[in-house]
């Protein structure tokens, strides 16, 4: 039994972390979330890029560290606390992942090894109305090479080089590369709740499309994308949750009403209580998924379900809560808890909302049950 | 990550899996609850006994007082491989796990060499004999006195909630020496013989119809003063040596099949949307319910994993009991709604699935109660591991005696 970080990997956590403290303190995360011409903070970006941090688990021969998922979890974990305004998941936990699952020889090598430079920021362009991912949503359309179509919302789409958009060719789902720099993509930035991530609205027109993986195994693609993305994420969220909970105990403890720290009163300190039982259940599903993203592939379905369902809720019950113990100033624009808030809200819905992944959920145990 | 066992663990628990294929007693019959029939006492001793023999039981403790000498891990593989076989039931838990150990650590020489040996081969069993009807979650309240006359000691007064006190051999007591200092400062501990003159024991029945508890009341007990547990006035230092045990002994896992039953259920019953397994809501609670339990299980694996790496585990084994005593009683109370009108029999001969829900929602709110109530631990979380402050007391500083009591 060995269920926890190696001391290798709890000493890239701890590098990262110090990493994070020095180079994006919540200020900023501020400058982009003030700044409505800026969706990402590209100082930041490109110093991860040399830390080497968007190749973690590229393979050596493409470019990369060549690591396992789990140092990358070790990395999102930190990143989430940070509430870092970078493109990181959609380049590293969705494109990367993508290429690594279904990508060609030549796709790789085309492709990885500008990922893990820091050269091209990747965006995951599968949804088309709002709902969960499923048929309804692949309407657009791959014909001789050409997408046409309309994609939203993409995280960052607006910065992004490279899409992979999912679309129908022949009646048939796959997924598919497109170059956002060429011809027949038009990009146009959304408002969104969460400001420091950027979201995009992209419409193709007769874009060059060069298919990723099999014809008719776009969904199913698309979902083996999001199960290793879900475990990733549920890691950004933990280390959300952890440092909005730390928030509301540093609140608690220096904040007097009635003559007394408002951290004494039970109200206050069950209300705690709870956001640190749902941020612990949340660590050791995520844990569970972090093993089956690397050793137990035919666990990971229920596994990185259940660790973005654990997760998910535990964000956004210590975000709400966060804000509640801060009273009246927590609902201000310049004390920080709305920051977790609205990223609770931004990871909890950018690999799909917890309903449909308990929907998932079920229907595996559905399965292993009757097996 | 990695959920299988180092080579070191792999041999022990092959060893181990060995041992109990030989040993283990074949289907026994289990009753519902492993503290209740005492019928299954001469089994429950002789398990005890072949497990001591081979140094199993109590595996951490030291070889000398009748342990395994081994270390924490070792005893967590025991545990999960004894408990593939059909066991009987264990009513040494509470003296082996917390009376026991408080004796070792606050008591005299010749109590250890008396009371260790005997508890470990099973052959004396223990209860704990510390919440009174004045203080349930309050422990330092007790007020059952104990008045000093020459070498001896006067026992008056009564406990509640003594689980075993009906077949146990000695019981670890918590009384009152003195009414005129604050209350923690007046506590001393002793260790009293269940089946003394002045001991008597009358069961409580609860709301499931079981009876795992019991009042124990004591008339002019008299005993000696070299069955004292630690110095007089520091019976509520011993106490929390005892109650630390009792967390690390009651914390323990998640109800890991919960869901599958409710699964099982929901194939069978149809309501007016067709099967219940089809409906939504239901499948959306199936999964929150999945994520507890797989979360609960998955932490006891983190405090394994800090063990075996020879590390003291995180807090983060303090949420099991809080968790899982109201999931318990949520999918109970969501399974019987299932049955709808059927729900109310609770009649193993009748109702889904032996009438395993009817029997988890009506021992639910013990659960949620005993070894510290909901909101006790919750206190706990709050201050022991996010370092939040005590509430305000008013009893701190005043004399025992002269603290406001209600009912």
């Amino acid at each position: 039994m060995d269920f926890d970080f190696s001391d290798d990997q709890k000493f890239l956590k701890s590098e990262a972390r110090k990493f994070l403290d020095a180079r994006c303190p919540v200020s900023v995360v501020r400058g982009v979330l003030d700044d409505p011409a800026r969706s990402y903070d590209e100082g930041l970006w490109k110093a991860v890029g040399e830390q080497g941090w968007l190749g973690t688990a590229i393979p050596e021969e493409f470019g990369g560290l060549g690591l396992g998922g789990i140092e990358l979890c070790a990395i999102a974990e930190e990143l989430g606390r940070a509430l870092a305004p970078i493109p990181f998941a959609s380049t590293v936990y969705f494109v990367t992942e993508a290429l690594m699952l279904a990508g060609s020889q030549a796709q790789k090598a085309k492709w990885l090894p500008k990922i893990a430079a820091g050269e091209v920021i990747g965006c995951f362009a599968t949804v088309e109305r709002p709902g969960t991912l499923g048929e309804a949503q692949a309407q657009a359309r791959v014909e001789g090479g050409k997408l046409t179509g309309v994609k939203i919302p993409v995280t960052d789409g607006d910065i992004a080089d490279l899409a992979v958009v999912l679309a129908k060719e022949a009646g048939q789902t796959a997924l598919y590369l497109v170059e956002l720099g060429g011809a027949g993509v038009t990009r146009e930035t959304l408002k969104t709740l969460d400001p420091t991530r950027g979201v995009a609205k992209l419409t193709f027109e007769g874009a060059p499309a060069e298919r990723l993986g099999e014809a008719g195994e776009g969904l199913s693609l698309a979902e083996a994308v999001m199960n290793r993305a879900a475990v990733l994420l549920a890691f950004e969220q933990v280390g959300g949750a952890d440092r909005a909970l730390e928030m509301a105990k540093s609140y608690a403890l220096e904040r007097y009403a009635f003559g007394r720290q408002i951290g004494s009163y039970q109200a206050i300190k069950h209300k705690l209580a709870d956001i640190y039982i749902k941020n612990e259940l949340a660590r050791s599903n995520a844990y569970y998924g972090a093993w089956a993203l690397d050793d137990g592939a035919a666990e990971l379905p229920v596994a990185a379900a259940a660790a973005r369902v654990a997760a998910s809720d535990a964000f956004w019950f210590a975000a709400k809560e966060n804000i509640q113990t801060h009273g009246g100033m927590g609902f201000t624009w310049d004390v920080d808890c709305h920051l977790f808030y609205r990223r609770a809200q931004q990871l909890g819905l950018v690999a799909g909302g917890a309903k449909a992944w308990k929907e998932r959920l079920v229907s595996q145990l559905e399965r292993r049950n009757v097996a | 990550m990695d959920f299988n066992d180092t080579p070191e663990e792999a041999a022990y628990r092959k060893q181990v899996r060995a041992w109990l294929e030989e040993n283990a007693p074949k289907a026994v019959a289990r009753p519902d609850d492993p503290m209740e029939d005492s019928n299954d006492m001469r089994a429950s001793r002789a398990w005890q006994r072949k497990k001591a023999e081979a140094g199993y039981a109590c595996i951490t403790w030291p070889k000398e007082w009748g342990g395994g000498g081994g270390a924490s891990w070792q005893s967590v593989i025991f545990g999960q491989e004894e408990a593939k076989f059909s066991i009987p039931g264990n009513p040494f838990a509470i003296g082996l796990g917390m009376c026991v150990p408080t004796v070792m650590t606050a008591g005299n020489q010749a109590d250890k060499e008396r009371f260790v040996r005997p508890a470990v081969l099973g052959e004396e069993i223990w209860c704990q004999l510390f919440s009174e009807p004045s203080g349930g979650s309050d422990a330092a309240a007790a007020r059952t006195r104990a008045v000093k006359q020459g070498d001896e000691w006067v026992i008056n007064g009564q406990k509640v909630w003594t689980s075993g006190a009906h077949y146990s051999d000695f019981g670890l007591l918590l009384a009152r020496t003195d009414p005129d200092v604050p209350k923690h400062k007046g506590l001393t501990m002793f260790w009293i013989d269940m089946k003394a003159p002045g001991v008597e024991v009358r069961p409580i029945h609860q709301m499931s119809g079981a009876s795992n508890f019991n009042e124990v009341y004591f008339t002019d007990l008299r005993i000696k003063d070299s069955q004292r547990v630690g110095s007089v006035g520091e019976g509520w230092r011993v106490a929390l040596v005892t109650l630390m045990n009792e967390r690390l002994s009651v914390g323990g896992g998640g109800s890991g099949s919960g869901h599958a039953r409710v699964l099982k259920l929901a194939r069978d019953i149809s309501t007016l949307a067709g099967p219940a397994i089809k409906d939504s809501g239901l499948r959306e609670k199936i999964a929150d319910w999945f994520v507890q339990a797989e979360g609960l299980k998955y932490t006891t694996f983190r405090t394994m994993t800090a063990l075996s790496r020879g590390q003291t585990p995180g807090p983060e084994s303090s949420i099991g009991k809080v968790v899982s005593a109201s999931l318990m009683q949520d999918m109970a109370n969501t399974a019987l709604e299932l049955e709808d009108q059927f729900g109310i029999i609770n009649d193993p001969k009748l109702a889904p699935l032996s009438a395993a829900f009817q029997a988890s929602l009506m021992a639910a709110p013990g659960m949620r109660i005993a070894g510290g109530t909901d909101e006790i631990l919750r206190n706990i979380i709050a201050e022991r591991v996010l370092g939040l402050p005590q509430d305000v007391r008013l009893d701190k500083d005043v004399a025992f005696k002269d603290i406001p009591t209600g009912r």
